[in-house]
């Protein structure tokens, strides 16, 4: 077998393709918070918990209603996607005129409710998701056995991601959108609902982490704590690629799957806070981040 | 107005502060404790269902010892040293605490061992896995119940080499708990003519074990040893199975909970070996028991919680046979009696403050082997309980060599 | 001004009188260790108004190496908590001039980020006993005289060292550095066009923050014998926000009144709620955020302030 520096080149060629599929999740994650961040400027830090929320939607659907995989899907992000707009407007919507810090906290605190409660009613051990019939088993790729289901995450993320990109780049509602980032009173002055667009926002990003609570259900245990400190993870991936950039969030949340992914190999004990020091180095040469602007 | 803000703010810390010292005083009563976690990962390992054990064991001790009531205390520690140890301070100096029991997390249960040595009073570790609290953390205080490490690693290690699966390869939790666990397995494979081939460290709480579990198979080694717990042990052998990994390599749990068994599911879970202290379903006495504690808590007792009924019950008949609550008598006929009930059979506490008993090398059933709930276990082998935690290492002062 | 002297006279006299009142002193302790840290903190938010979301990296820091050099080098314990001090302030250094080069959500979120690296620091660094932690340190004496095992004793050298920097935060507030300090949080530009170095004073804030935050954190090690990785953990980082929070930021005694009760709570809330902790910590959180903005101090100032 050929090699690569001493590595073969199967190993990494199968590295990387379990990089990508986590890199989907880290992409469709930072997506939701980078789109929240950038039209609210509110630093969603519940994010993990409504993740770990969608996850349980999934679940619960399925032991209490039957809901198969596939309705959960749509189901759970709708549901949860509600769930985020009536927290957007009971709470949240107090907080638009003052520090964004205020949003920080008081989603942090939020993200400290939600697990709190999934913990005392559904116990810390975690429950079993069953891979959905017709993505069960592997393909044999060769160099490694691919799970089926992997390939399947790689695939949905890879259409989310443009999908959601595509709306706010290059339709009329993302131009709208990008607008209101811009300048919100002027929108509102051209007789933009302004705040109906904000809801809508908040509630697609929470969508998206639902979204990503399903895809994943699946792969690990539902637990409280599975999204505890992803959040960290997702926001330094937004830092990377540029605040505000929905392209940056996407194609930052993609390598670092894979650079994580190749430092299991070389340095597996780093694998957890590599992306703190990218996100350090980055911040010192590109302070707006890979694909930002300043 | 700043007048005003600090009277305000003093008034508050006056009300604050004694309120917090306003504790009930010592009574007549014989108190057990119990800390434990009963809001972190390892709340369903021991946690609410652990009290309930106690409960029972009072309860079937007719309530009272000595003529005296006894009643228990319960916080949850919420795995930080510093809440444990500050409880059973508090507790020891002003509720006339008789006896603390310990679940879960090592860390905390070693800080609040140091109490336990300082104030005299009895400590039952029942939980924490780290055989460090009986070798360089040992007190004259404390008895380390359940299992610990050494005791896990011995037991599904020593069946796993001597059935054939000579060469190992490690997914190791990277924190001194797994590390332990590592040492103390690939002692016993390499003892027992096997080898190490690798290992890898992962990180605490990985989100994702593909990439090492990669690692492992293109290893070549015939076992998969995992060197973690809790949370990470599930997800990794759930990614174990998902890869096909399993099915090429036999997995090795060096410390697995019912509890994880029951969330992982038997398609997921089956073929893993694994020790355990304790299981429900051992025979008519455990079975017994288990009876009882599901009618309460519906679900099946963990090896901790059958633990902490027996640990409630040796010590109450201690304090019974000695006539008094005093600390040293009581430790000195605790490490003087065999203990003899549900959970063990012949168990005896040993200088060092181990609790010796069987351990028994299970492994997970088949979906179709598998006849009733919680059926999950097929007993492959009882381990002599010296086999098990070894000899006296020399490492606590108490018990030299 | 006298009459504004008989609150400090009163708190004095009580925080004098501890450990005649039958109050636990551990406890009191660890509650002034906790003050002392979330004073730390509200200099850096309440005055400065930078929002740090990693700062048990230093009172963690602080802890472990005073920690370290009274187990396994033997040091005394005012050199041992001395060294303490200083690493933390190292480490305030370094973490700050990364962090200071950004604002609000940023400077946040870097800290944490930083936190984060330096928390697995500990979890590797072979002295620190992984998560175990370190354990069995020893008060040792103070100046080999008085007996720091002893609780009083012990308490009355934190009570000093509280005392001792509650009035020094308040001489930086009310100093020019705290002056040109709160300008630059109301309007940096301002400060910037007046001719200030705006990140060497907002550096200087986050080190002196980062030093007292380790004080309290070396002091604790030596109250309660043990380091472990809970006091570097984010969810430590997470509590003395929430202190400073709720008592109130930018006042001098909030902080001191949250750290009482988020400690209080922590101790015996769950005796009674159980596993709800959690829950209740986050909704006060959150209460605090959307209702109590000015904490339990400020509210209440605001509440008997005579109406014009």
């Amino acid at each position: 077998m050929t090699e690569v520096f001493g590595v073969p080149v199967a190993v990494i060629l199968g590295q990387l393709m379990l990089g990508l599929v986590n890199g989907s999740f880290y992409a469709i994650l930072s997506l939701g918070l980078a789109v929240i961040f950038g039209l609210m400027g509110i630093v969603n830090f519940a994010h993990g918990a409504f993740y770990a929320l969608g996850a349980f939607a999934a679940l619960l659907g399925l032991q209490w209603f039957g809901i198969n995989y596939w309705a959960a899907l749509l189901l759970a992000p709708l549901a949860i996607g509600v769930l985020g707009i009536v927290v957007e407007r009971l709470f949240l919507r107090h907080l638009y005129k003052l520090d964004p810090l205020y949003g920080l906290l008081m989603t942090f605190g939020l993200a400290l409710v939600i697990e709190g409660t999934l913990h005392q009613l559904f116990g810390a051990s975690g429950h079993s998701y069953p891979v959905p019939a017709g993505l069960t088993g592997a393909f044999d790729l060769g160099f490694m056995i691919l799970p089926i289901y992997r390939a399947w995450v790689i695939a949905v993320s890879v259409v989310v991601c443009f999908s959601t990109w595509f709306v706010i780049e290059c339709t009329r509602l993302g131009a709208t959108l990008r607008a209101a980032t811009e300048n919100a009173p002027l929108l509102q002055a051209f007789g933009v609902n302004v705040p109906l667009l904000v809801v809508a926002t908040y509630g697609g990003g929470v969508a998206l982490a639902a979204l990503a609570g399903v895809l994943s259900a699946p792969v690990v245990l539902v637990g409280p704590l599975m999204g505890n400190s992803l959040v960290i993870v997702v926001f330094a991936v937004v830092v990377i690629g540029g605040m505000g950039s929905i392209l940056g969030a996407i194609v930052s949340g993609l390598a670092l799957g894979v650079v994580e992914g190749f430092t299991k190999v070389i340095y597996p004990e780093a694998s957890n806070i590599v992306v703190f020091v990218i996100m350090a180095l980055v911040l010192i040469a590109r302070p707006a981040g890979l694909f930002g602007r300043e | 107005m700043q007048l005003r803000t600090l009277t305000i703010g003093l008034a508050t810390a006056l009300v604050t502060m004694l309120g917090a010292s306003a504790v009930s005083a010592a009574s007549d009563d014989v108190v057990i404790g119990d800390i434990d976690d009963l809001s972190g990962t390892y709340a369903d390992v021991a946690g609410t269902g652990a009290v309930e054990a106690i409960k029972m064991a009072i309860a079937d001790f007719g309530g009272t010892v000595l003529g005296r009531k006894i009643s228990i205390l319960v916080a949850d520690h919420q795995n930080k040293p510093d809440i444990g140890a500050s409880k059973f301070r508090e507790w020891a100096d002003q509720n006339g605490l008789n006896v603390l029991f310990g679940g879960s997390n090592t860390g905390v249960n070693i800080a609040m061992s140091k109490v336990a040595a300082a104030k005299k009073i009895p400590f039952f570790a029942l939980g924490p896995g780290g055989a460090s609290l009986t070798n360089e953390d040992c007190t004259a205080y404390t008895v380390h119940y359940v299992y610990d490490t050494t005791a896990l690693a011995n037991g599904t290690a020593t069946t796993i080499v001597q059935n054939g699966g000579k060469t190992w390869f490690y997914l190791t939790a990277d924190y001194a708990f797994g590390t332990q666990l590592q040492t103390a397995a690939s002692k016993v494979v390499e003892a027992n003519g096997g080898k190490t081939v690798g290992a890898v460290r992962v990180p605490l709480a990985a989100s994702d074990f593909s990439s090492f579990l990669l690692q492992a198979q293109g290893s070549g080694a015939q076992v998969l040893g995992l060197a973690n717990a809790g949370e990470d042990f599930s997800n990794s052998l759930k990614a174990a199975n998902e890869f096909g990994i399993t099915k090429k390599m036999k997995p090795a749990a060096l410390l697995a909970f019912i509890t994880n068994i029951h969330s992982l599911g038997l398609e997921t879970a089956q073929g893993l070996y694994l020790t355990t202290g304790f299981y429900w379903d051992l025979n008519d006495e455990t079975r017994a028991f288990s009876k009882r504690y599901f009618a309460k808590t519906g679900k099946e007792p963990t090896m901790d919680q059958g633990g902490y009924y027996s640990a409630t019950l040796t010590y109450l008949k201690a304090v019974k046979a000695v006539g008094t609550t005093d600390s040293d008598k009581v430790m000195a006929e605790l490490k003087r009696t065999k203990i003899n009930d549900m959970f063990a059979k012949g168990g005896y506490i040993r200088a060092d403050g181990v609790m010796v008993h069987d351990m028994y090398v299970m492994q997970v059933k088949s979906p179709k082997e598998s006849k009733y709930p919680w059926d999950y276990y097929k007993l492959l082998k009882v381990m002599k309980g010296e086999e098990a935690f070894g000899p006296i290492t020399g490492l606590c002062p108490l018990a030299p060599k | 001004m006298r009459s504004a002297a008989v609150p400090y006279v009163i708190a004095g006299v009580f925080a004098l009188c501890v450990p005649l009142l039958g109050i636990y002193p551990v406890f009191m302790m660890e509650l002034l260790c906790f003050a002392m840290f979330a004073c730390a903190y509200n200099l850096l938010l309440g005055f400065g108004g930078m929002l740090s979301f990693g700062h048990a990296a230093f009172f963690g820091s602080a802890a472990y190496a005073t920690a370290w050099l009274a187990t396994a080098r033997g040091w005394g314990s005012v050199p041992a908590i001395a060294a303490g001090v200083a690493v933390s302030a190292l480490v305030g250094l370094m973490v700050g001039i990364l962090a200071i080069r950004r604002r609000g959500i940023y400077f946040a979120m870097i800290t944490l980020a930083m936190a984060q690296l330096i928390y697995f620091v500990y979890l590797e660094a072979p002295f620190t006993g992984g998560e175990n932690g370190l354990q069995a340190v020893p008060r040792g004496s103070l100046f080999g005289v008085l007996p720091l095992k002893s609780d009083v004793v012990m308490y009355y050298l934190v009570l000093a060292a509280f005392l001792l920097q509650f009035v020094f935060i308040q001489r930086v507030v009310h100093s020019p550095f705290g002056q040109v300090l709160k300008a630059i949080r109301e309007n940096e530009s301002r400060a910037v066009s007046l001719g200030y170095e705006v990140n060497r004073y907002r550096l200087l804030a986050f080190v002196l923050s980062a030093t007292i935050a380790g004080l309290a954190g070396s002091l604790k090690a030596l109250v309660l014998g043990f380091v472990t990785l809970s006091d570097v953990q984010q969810a430590t980082s997470g509590e003395v926000i929430l202190m400073t929070l709720l008592g109130g930021t930018g006042t001098f005694f909030g902080p001191v009144i949250g750290a009482a009760v988020v400690v209080t709570l922590q101790q015996y809330l769950s005796d009674i709620v159980g596993g709800w902790v959690t829950v209740i910590i986050g909704a006060v959180f959150i209460a605090c955020v959307l209702a109590f903005r000015r904490g339990i101090i400020g509210e209440l100032a605001a509440l008997l302030r005579p109406r014009p």
